[in-house]
């Protein structure tokens, strides 16, 4: 799996936000737009695109957007 | 060998009705707009103040007495579901008993499930009535949820409804209740649970506070982890559903209509592609009542039997607040 492709996957999920905004550094839970639904949509993407099954713990250690791209990449 | 079979069905609903318009007077309006746009609900159904999961309990099987015209002479047992209790003690059914007008020589008492708890309800009448204690058991669920939830909980108001069911299972009837697969995962407790108020944490904590996502985390009202619960069903299910079919010797094209809990549209919507069903295969009844707890299936049965989709096999699973799932085949004539 790819950083970039992944940032692209996980921008598209928001409807507000601008994706171009949207970088590996990014620390995706102090964007205006994250909350408990998108935790569900992102979830439903890592299965459907990785088909992997996060941990939500784990999962919610992440900060920027590549640590979530490294957590997802080290559960395939 | 006895089979037990799903001989009626009925349920309430309270009066009371929640648009998403009332809710949005309270919250924002995109929150709202952005929540039940994914869960698919536009309405729900709320218990007036003073009025118990056991009035709905009782109007839902007063319903199923007049539209059937079955005798309530005949019910020989009571199994409520429900995890809105009247009170610590007494048990709920034995109330319920009284309050029916059923007779003195029958057994009554409580099964404290949720969202799997319509399933198991169905398992322990068939028991009864395999092991002869009974021939015609009165199985009811009843939750009024909405009354564990904070004000500001927009996600859990905007989700959740109020409701009654009554089924009537029997030594006869039209839809043979077939074998069952359980299962129970107690690590998953806190993710779905009301903590104080009970044994273990008596006293009120008033200790609120509000998550990452925004969301209210409180002992005093129901918290419910949406990412977690979602995670477990994205698990749990698939395996149920397969463990069914074995058990019952069936493949995934022999069943008709599968007929899941109602958590919610989005929930359900990906656990239908992950399993590859057809829609039509594929019951969905949430926008007019949400997310009834236990009384998802047996709401979702009974709308489904209107539009004729019960027929053939029917596979029923249950899954949630414990954690606690169960599935079954109905063999419908």
């Amino acid at each position: 799996m790819e950083l970039n492709d992944f940032i692209s996957k996980f921008a598209n999920l928001f409807e507000e936000t601008d994706p171009a905004t949207i970088t590996a550094d990014t620390v995706y839970s102090q964007l205006e737009e994250w909350d408990s639904v998108m935790v569900l949509l992102l979830v439903s993407m890592v299965d459907e695109e990785y088909g992997v099954i996060v941990d939500v713990e784990e999962m919610s250690e992440t900060e920027t957007v590549k640590d979530l791209f490294e957590y997802v990449k080290s559960l395939r | 060998m006895k089979k037990a079979y799903i001989k009626h069905m009925a349920y309430y609903l309270p009066e009371r009705i929640m648009t998403n318009d009332d809710i949005v007077k309270v919250f924002s309006e995109k929150a709202v707009e952005k929540i039940s746009e994914n869960v698919g609900i536009k309405q729900r159904h709320l218990t007036a103040p003073g009025e118990t999961a056991s009035d709905m309990a009782l109007k839902a099987a007063n319903n199923l007495f007049e539209e059937s015209g079955f005798d309530r002479g005949a019910i020989d047992f009571v199994v409520l579901c429900t995890q809105c209790a009247d009170y610590f003690m007494p048990s709920t059914a034995c109330v319920l008993q009284n309050r029916l007008g059923l007779r003195k020589d029958i057994g009554a008492f409580d099964i404290d499930l949720g969202c799997s708890g319509y399933v198991y309800g169905l398992a322990i009448a068939k028991g009864l009535i395999l092991g002869g204690l009974a021939t015609n058991v009165l199985l009811l669920t009843a939750d009024n949820v909405t009354r564990y939830l904070h004000p500001q909980d927009k996600g859990n108001q905007t989700l959740f409804g109020d409701a009654a069911t009554a089924t009537i299972v029997s030594t006869e009837g039209s839809a043979e209740i077939m074998d069952f697969v359980l299962g129970t995962d107690g690590a998953g407790a806190n993710n779905l649970i009301v903590k104080s108020g009970a044994s273990r944490m008596p006293e009120r904590q008033n200790d609120l506070t509000f998550d990452k996502n925004g969301s209210p985390v409180s002992s005093d009202h129901m918290y419910m982890n949406g990412a977690q619960i979602f995670v477990f069903t994205q698990r749990i299910v698939p395996k149920l559903v397969k463990d069914v079919l074995a058990k019952n010797n069936l493949n995934q094209e022999d069943i008709d209509l599968f007929v899941f809990h109602q958590a919610n549209r989005f929930m359900l919507d990906f656990l239908r592609k992950k399993l590859g069903v057809p829609e039509d295969r594929f019951c969905i009844y949430l926008e007019n009542v949400g997310n009834t707890a236990s009384n998802t299936i047996p709401i979702s049965l009974i709308e489904a039997k209107k539009e004729n989709r019960v027929k053939g096999k029917v596979m029923l699973c249950g899954f949630g607040v414990g954690y606690s799932w169960a599935g079954v085949v109905l063999n419908v004539e």
